[in-house]
């Protein structure tokens, strides 16, 4: 979409030209208006629009008439029209006569959005194409992406080759990495990024709601529904979505899941009718889903149609030489948001913050940051506002899996074990860390 | 009465520490002081009795007559189901680049789509809604970056999926704007 669209609106209608006209001139589209047919087809002999929308019921000449006439003057030119309920027979004849589609008024915001990103997909599409070949990709959109070590522009290079193509990928790392931060540059970076990027934390729902929440849900599908709702496969349309924490879905999610990756089409929960959704798949797991597949808990299908391309992103003890950058940067955001001046990190603190081994990772690292800000004298932050005392590199010869339980205990001690705020402190949902805490055996001091 | 500040005009029942918590929201993301007010106005007279809705157009016109003018940018929230004559709602609108905007928190609510209420969601539905409204009076346009507000969103369910702030492209759009 390097061009600005050019849509014209006829309509005699005052409220529906002025509508429709603010609703395309904030999707930064340009627009005219005309309130016949006669003044359309004037503008139209001296001006090109990619798209006109124009009512099919209008004093004078009608829609249908004026559909035809532009169809001689520029065979090619898209027409959309606009019905009420009782001529939908017309609108059919319309698309007979060459219209592109027909929308009944008044629309779904959503139908109206779709139709003009579709009939834009064509109008780009030869135009992008050739864009695309040509591009030397530079990445886009990854000024929160902060990293300059080896290991980090390992994992941007392999964004960069990825971005492009339409393979599935699965980003694999510990919790507190950036997995979500690395899907976003993916798909920022992709021909699909001016389509929605969709999030589903899979692993902080249940079966039944991670089902609504995919599929979504027809009006009355149960007690309280009163809209329909519509479900993260068919929001992602044309765009990207990204499953989190893929390794916490059910075995009959999974069945389902591998049936829409197959078909990309389904149904809405309590609907009948098959959706078709044009989506990437990016995933993501702190899980090995190779050894889940291993033993049973994991369909291989599924695992080798997700898994076409892997990135893993390495946990930050394995690039300490990012921790300057990022102390940096946390400082800046904190002390932006908080309306502070800007302050300075002691060097022996900042020292000590790249021996240390951050079972938590980037997440862990923001989070003393922040709290350092918020509780530090407000000019330089110095060790003793840094919790840093335990599990220091050297120090000790623990597994990583002692540090995680270590951390998790403390985490849970600090929140009174309220799982709720301890999962979100641990950025893990609240399966994962209730996983956890069976797995290293934790519970509440007496 | 500034023409420095942002008011926001409730119409209709709202808890005060909601408005107040959309209101500190608002002055985070544009750096403005925002006063609360209450707004009455006997909204019969926008009801659509075939649509069962409230005429979205016709109320910021009136909010922009009635309320605006005393402040940079006037803000009118509502607990109605909005529409304009051609869509079958809408969240909210605003006048690109003029001084009013309006939303509604009645599609936002999660037991409108038959799920449990959840406070937090419905703050956090409505920040986002009254800072990309409020975004299109200061200028800005609909934005591709797929976290920033000023995304266009059509369902509830894309509400969620951005940020309540502006990316820094849009960010830095507002600032030129304030020097
Ligand atoms: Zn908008
Ligand atoms: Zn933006």
């Amino acid at each position: 979409m390097s061009k600005k669209i050019s849509i014209l609106i006829v309509d005699d209608e005052d409220s529906v030209r002025d509508s429709l006209y603010n609703w395309f001139i904030e999707d930064g589209y340009r627009v005219e208006c005309a309130e016949n047919a006669k003044k359309a087809l004037q503008i139209l002999e001296s001006e090109d629009f990619d798209i006109v929308l124009a009512d099919i019921k209008m004093p004078g000449m009608d829609g249908l008439e004026m559909l035809r006439r532009i169809k001689t003057l520029r065979k090619d030119s898209i027409v959309i029209v606009m019905t009420a309920f009782a001529t939908v027979d017309t609108a059919v004849q319309a698309l007979k006569d060459g219209a592109f589609d027909y929308v009944t008024k008044p629309f779904d915001p959503d139908d109206l959005s779709h139709l003009i990103r579709n009939a834009s997909k064509l109008i780009s599409l030869a135009e992008e194409n050739e864009v695309l070949r040509e591009k030397v990709v530079a990445l886009d959109n990854t000024e929160d992406l902060i990293g300059n070590s080896e290991a980090m522009r390992l994992v941007l290079k392999e964004v960069e080759s990825v971005a492009q193509s339409n393979s599935s990928v699965i980003i694999t790392g510990e919790s507190g990495t950036g997995k979500e931060l690395i899907a976003k540059v993916i798909h920022a970076n992709s021909p699909r990024k001016y389509f929605p990027f969709v999030i589903v934390h899979c692993g902080a729902l249940s079966e039944s709601l991670l089902e609504s929440e995919l599929f979504g849900h027809e009006k009355g599908a149960f007690t309280g529904a009163m809209y329909n709702r519509k479900g993260r496969f068919e929001m992602a349309d044309s765009g990207s979505i990204f499953l989190d924490e893929i390794s916490t879905i059910s075995t009959k999610m999974q069945v389902e899941l591998l049936r829409v990756l197959q078909s990309k089409s389904f149904v809405r929960v309590g609907g009948n009718k098959e959706i078709t959704s044009d989506f990437r798949v990016i995933c993501a797991t702190n899980r090995d889903l190779k050894s889940m597949v291993d033993e049973g808990s994991f369909r291989e299908d599924l695992y080798y149609r997700l898994n076409v391309v892997n990135i893993n992103i390495p946990p930050l003890r394995e690039r300490t030489d990012d921790i300057p950058l990022l102390v940096d940067y946390f400082i800046k955001k904190y002390c932006t948001s908080m309306n502070r001046p800007p302050i300075s990190i002691d060097p022996a603190a900042l020292q000590r913050l790249q021996e240390f081994k951050f079972p938590g990772n980037i997440r862990e690292l923001e989070n003393m940051i922040e709290r350092a800000i918020v509780i530090g004298n407000g000019r330089k932050i110095t060790l003793k506002d840094l919790p840093l005392e335990k599990n220091v590199v050297g120090s000790s010869f623990e597994s990583l899996d002692d540090l995680e339980k270590n951390h998790i205990h403390q985490i849970l001690t600090k929140y009174s074990w309220n799982i709720s705020r301890a999962a979100k402190a641990l950025d893990v949902d609240r399966v994962t860390l209730y996983n956890k805490i069976k797995k290293y055996d934790l519970k509440p001091a007496l | 009465m500034s023409l420095q500040d942002i008011a926001l005009v409730s119409f209709g029942y709202f808890e005060n520490e909601f408005l107040e918590k959309v209101a500190g929201e608002i002055s985070r993301d544009f750096q403005f002081q925002v006063r609360i007010k209450e707004g009455h106005m006997d909204l019969s007279e926008f009801y659509d009795p075939a649509r069962r809705q409230y005429n979205g157009n016709s109320l910021l016109k009136e909010v922009d007559s009635r309320f605006g003018g005393d402040s940079l940018k006037t803000f009118g929230l509502f607990n109605v189901d909005l529409f304009i004559p051609i869509l079958t709602y809408i969240f909210g609108q605003a006048f690109l680049n003029g001084r009013s905007g309006i939303a509604s928190v009645y599609r936002l609510s999660n037991e409108r789509y038959g799920m449990k209420l959840d406070e937090k969601l419905l703050l956090d539905r409505t920040v986002k809604e009254v800072v990309h409204e409020l975004g299109h009076t200061f200028g800005l346009l609909h934005c591709h970056n797929p976290s920033c507000v000023m995304r266009s969103s059509t369902y509830v369910e894309d509400i969620d999926q951005k940020n309540t702030g502006l990316c820094s492209a849009c960010r830095s759009k507002i600032d030129f704007l304030n020097l």
